[in-house]
């Protein structure tokens, strides 16, 4: 039932495909753990006008699917003259879609700072600016870092839907592979444990992570 | 006339099939969250290592992933599901795999006095988790569970992959036979921002409903 020739074939391409799938990872986290600070800075903004569509856009981008926000990017913005290769759309719209889900994690980070914080600082005299930068914010985030992980980990889950852009991530290989050879058991069964593995090690890793921050 | 109004009929066609998936995969996730959270509380070891196993694999994959498997590689073992049918039966044992994970810490939030309680007056295990733990559990399950439905609908996009004519897969004949792939989008962010507002505003009528008359979270 099960084909080892056709495993020992498919391995290769399928690591190879992971690569590209850590590189769409890396990508859009970078993106999501900065867009994702911006916007919980922009929600707590003094401008009315910058806090309330802040609040709004990051609400409609996680109300809606990463698929339709991924076609999105990849067919409308052409006609403006946008033209991005494919893994550079996918990776946009993956660390737009969880810039939504960081800047949650990050207003949890910032409201659990005391109110105190912010009233020295403003004893001191800081600005907006240093007030963010020097007191809330090393503070805020650290406690928030194994938050942001599962996110990592649940982008990570998300980028065979890039294979939707023709990106040759594990989905994407697996597919092809299904389609020359005709047999979809090995090249899927490979793909799915290799994000099993991963998925498990990383969440341990997070908890590790966890519990050492616990500790201080 | 609008201009976007010719694009509609095929849509709301779609839309339909969205709604119709989103609600059995609901039925789904549901069953799934509640067996899959008491059996990680079983007293027989097996059935907390099987509801475990479950939890890790669902949970540990990619929904995309799960259902290429169920849809292309399931055949080889016999099993035909329609495009339908593996939608609803994948997304649900995906979502209701972190559901589980939900109920299981609800139903061990309770206040261990109710256990108590349950042990003095002679419950059995499964009245004391039924009848004693479980209607305490809910309040607390609603906000986390009125997200996961969020992601539910989000993730019912991901059908159209699998050939399934919802919302998405129309989106995408349209716009290979029209080409107006910017008015196509936007209507179909505002079909699911439009649901998913409405899907929200349920979840928290329902918890002000359940809410009514007690403190938040049950007898403290």
């Amino acid at each position: 039932m099960w084909d080892w020739q056709l495993t020992w074939q498919a391995l290769p391409t399928l690591l190879e495909a992971f690569g590209v799938t850590l590189r769409a990872t890396a990508g859009g986290m970078a993106l999501a753990i900065t867009l994702g600070l911006v916007w919980a800075v922009a929600r707590r903004a003094r401008n009315k006008l910058v806090a309330r569509v802040s609040w709004w856009a990051v609400d409609f981008i996680r109300s809606t699917p990463l698929l339709v926000q991924i076609y999105f990017l990849f067919y409308v913005l052409p006609n403006f003259g946008v033209a991005w290769p494919p893994l550079t759309t996918g990776i946009i719209a993956l660390g737009l879609h969880y810039s939504s889900y960081t800047a949650e994690v990050y207003r949890a980070g910032i409201e659990a700072v005391p109110r105190g914080q912010w009233e020295a600082a403003t004893a001191l005299n800081l600005g907006r600016f240093h007030t963010f930068r020097a007191v809330i914010l090393p503070q805020a985030i650290p406690p928030v870092i194994p938050a942001l992980g599962n996110y990592l980990v649940a982008m990570f889950k998300d980028t065979p839907l890039l294979a939707a852009i023709t990106v040759h991530e594990m989905l994407q290989a697996a597919k092809l592979i299904g389609s020359e050879t005709f047999r979809y058991l090995e090249p899927l069964t490979i793909v799915g444990i290799i994000f099993l593995v991963a998925s498990l090690v990383s969440a341990q890793l997070i908890r590790r992570l966890e519990m050492r921050l616990a500790r201080q | 006339m609008p201009h976007f109004l010719d694009l509609l009929p095929p849509l709301l066609n779609g839309l339909a099939i969205t709604v119709q998936l989103t609600l059995g995969a609901t039925v789904v996730a549901l069953a799934a969250s509640f067996a899959a959270g008491f059996a990680r509380l079983s007293g027989v070891r097996i059935v907390r290592a099987a509801a475990r196993l479950y939890i890790d694999v669902f949970r540990g994959t990619s929904a995309l992933v799960q259902l290429f498997w169920v849809y292309f590689a399931l055949p080889f073992f016999g099993i035909n599901l329609s495009a339908m049918t593996a939608g609803i039966v994948v997304l649900g044992l995906n979502i209701g795999a972190y559901g589980g994970e939900v109920v299981r810490a609800a139903i061990e939030a309770v206040p261990r006095e109710q256990r108590e309680a349950a042990v003095a007056l002679n419950f059995t295990r499964w009245q004391t988790l039924w009848r004693i733990l479980t209607p305490q559990a809910i309040l607390p399950i609603l906000p986390p569970f009125g997200n996961l439905w969020i992601e539910l609908l989000k993730s019912t996009a991901l059908v159209s992959m699998i050939t399934l004519n919802e919302l998405v897969f129309q989106a995408q004949t349209l716009r290979t036979s029209t080409l107006r792939s910017g008015e196509i989008f936007f209507l179909v962010l505002i079909f699911y921002y439009v649901l998913s507002t409405g899907m929200t505003q349920t979840v928290r009528r329902l918890e002000a409903r359940l809410s009514v008359g007690r403190e938040y979270g049950g007898m403290r």
